[in-house]
């Protein structure tokens, strides 16, 4: 047993070394399909951070009028985070409003000097509130609409942002869907490219394969050395494009930062790292024994 | 020990030709031991007789058997028992063609289950017999007709087989060679080994004075112990 295991491993690595070209063939196209497999991964991820970014940006706000009392806001506060639709509430007082105001444009005197022409705080206090989707914005903005809330709202800037809101919301549900739908038809594509692949490397093996059929090789003394060969192929193919992908990963992340400063790409790769591998681990290897085994299995019918 | 009873193989045909009838009615036995050679011209059936035997294909009627086995009743998981027990050399030689010739042989020995210190002492012996030595790190393409001939029957002797099938293991062979293959196979059967020999090299057939069956256009027109070429 443990000595046919130590044969069937020579073997492997015997026709793995001597098909220089077929090997590397192989490897390439693993290569090729794990990379498209990587990439699939890390685009789903960064679009959903882009897409999740883009939701954070989503809300609306209810300004009070100058006269409406702090108590009255916070229970309209309470109230409006007891709605299920909501996803969360924040209270800005009038003074954070205006130290927001004076801290984002201190560097701007024409700003600064009208804020002290107009004499006072002119800013209002509001809430800001953000809900789970899109479609859930109406039904917050018909709540701030109803008659006991009249005489403390000044404005509920929802109606202004609508068409925004939607926009962001559809356009991100069409990319996902786009994406998932990209992704398997790319994916279905590699996988036939590396089975046909190995399927005529094998093909040339066909009468090989049959010779040691006649001269009473066991099915898996025969399939072995082939699992192995394609074992070692998915090895060092993904040994290749973990490293590629490391160094691109390294090399964009500075460019991509700059566009979006809370996307780090390389920290995402360090952080993925071990889902990264198992994906290319399993591609790799995976395909290369799952297709062998079918691409011998009709040969050795002898 | 082999019994090919009543034993048919018909090619099917199609459109452009019509059915070929390889072998028709074929009964004959072996005996342990015995040294059989099958004679006939090319086309004759001899070499579809060896194919049956190793199952290599089923016969389109009839029964062969092997030891008391039904070759034909064998699971393709259980066929590498019995293909290990004979020894074959195949008139196309069939030899690996990644492998070197060392490693050709080494490949039975591994199949079968030596351990790595008697195929490390067994086969420089073998090459030495046939010939072989300064071939063994030659791959198949890179040896001669004779040479490749050769490696084939170190092949098919190397594991000590119970039968040894020989399908013109001398075709491709000078006379000096051809006449020490022949005192080989003699040799081997001599120690125990069945041999099946076919052939249709006359000279050997009416010096070796052993049984001949003769087949003609898939028939067996003759059975004679101690025959002769006779055609």
């Amino acid at each position: 047993m443990f000595t046919s295991l130590k044969r069937i491993f020579r073997l492997g690595w015997l026709s793995f070394s001597r098909d220089g070209g077929i090997s590397a063939a192989t490897c390439f196209i693993l290569v090729i399909t794990i990379f498209l497999v990587s990439f699939l991964f890390l685009l789903q991820n960064v679009s959903q951070f882009l897409i999740s970014e883009l939701q954070e940006k989503v809300d609306i706000s209810v300004y009070f009028k100058e006269i409406a009392p702090e108590e009255d806001i916070l229970k309209v506060e309470k109230e409006l985070s007891q709605i299920p639709e909501v996803k969360n509430v924040k209270y800005v007082s009038r003074e954070e409003a205006l130290q927001v105001f004076i801290q984002r444009h201190k560097d701007n005197p024409v700003l600064m000097e009208s804020l002290v022409e107009v004499g006072g705080n002119p800013f209002l206090a509001s809430l800001n509130i953000k809900a789970w989707e899109a479609s859930q914005y109406q039904k917050v903005a018909d709540f701030l609409k109803a008659a006991r809330f009249e005489n403390l709202i000044e404005k509920v800037d929802y109606h202004q942002r609508k068409p925004v809101i939607e926009r962001i919301f559809s356009l991100s549900a069409a990319a996902n869907q786009t994406g998932i739908l990209l992704s398997i038809v790319l994916v279905v594509v590699a996988i036939l490219v590396t089975f046909n692949t190995i399927r005529l490397a094998i093909l040339n093996q066909k009468e090989e394969i049959q010779i040691q059929r006649l001269v009473g090789a066991s099915n898996w003394f025969i399939r072995g050395p082939f699992l192995i060969q394609g074992t070692i192929s998915g090895i060092l193919a993904v040994l290749f494009s973990l490293t590629i992908f490391a160094l691109i990963c390294w090399a964009l992340s500075p460019k991509i930062e700059f566009f979006f400063p809370d996307l780090n790409l390389f920290s995402f790769f360090t952080k993925n790292f071990w889902t990264l591998f198992l994906i290319q681990f399993f591609t790799g290897i995976g395909l290369g024994v799952i297709s062998s085994t079918i691409a011998i299995r009709k040969y050795l019918k002898v | 020990m082999i019994k090919f009873q009543n034993v048919s193989k018909i090619y099917p045909g199609h459109e452009e030709s019509p059915a070929i009838v390889a072998l028709e009615n074929i009964s004959f036995e072996v005996k342990p031991k015995e040294f059989v050679s099958i004679v006939g011209r090319s086309g004759a059936g001899k070499t579809t007789l060896l194919r049956l035997l190793l199952a290599e294909e089923k016969p389109t009627q009839g029964e062969i058997f092997f030891e008391d086995q039904n070759v034909n009743n064998l699971k393709p998981n259980q066929l590498p028992q019995l293909r290990r027990k004979i020894g074959a050399v195949f008139q196309d030689y069939k030899l690996l063609a990644s492998k070197t010739t060392y490693e050709n042989i080494a490949y039975i020995m591994e199949v079968t289950g030596a351990t790595d210190q008697e195929i490390s002492k067994d086969i420089p012996q073998i090459l030495e017999i046939v010939g072989l030595t300064e071939r063994a790190n030659n791959f198949p393409a890179e040896l001669s007709g004779g040479e490749k001939q050769r490696a084939a029957i170190a092949r098919a002797i190397t594991h000590r087989p119970e039968v040894i099938l020989a399908d013109e293991p001398t075709g491709n062979l000078d006379p000096y060679h051809t006449l020490d293959i022949i005192r080989l196979l003699l040799k081997i059967q001599e120690m125990g080994t069945t041999l099946i020999l076919a052939t249709h090299n006359k000279e050997i057939i009416n010096r070796l004075g052993k049984r001949v069956i003769t087949v003609e256009k898939g028939r067996v027109i003759r059975d004679e112990e101690r025959g002769r070429f006779i055609l």
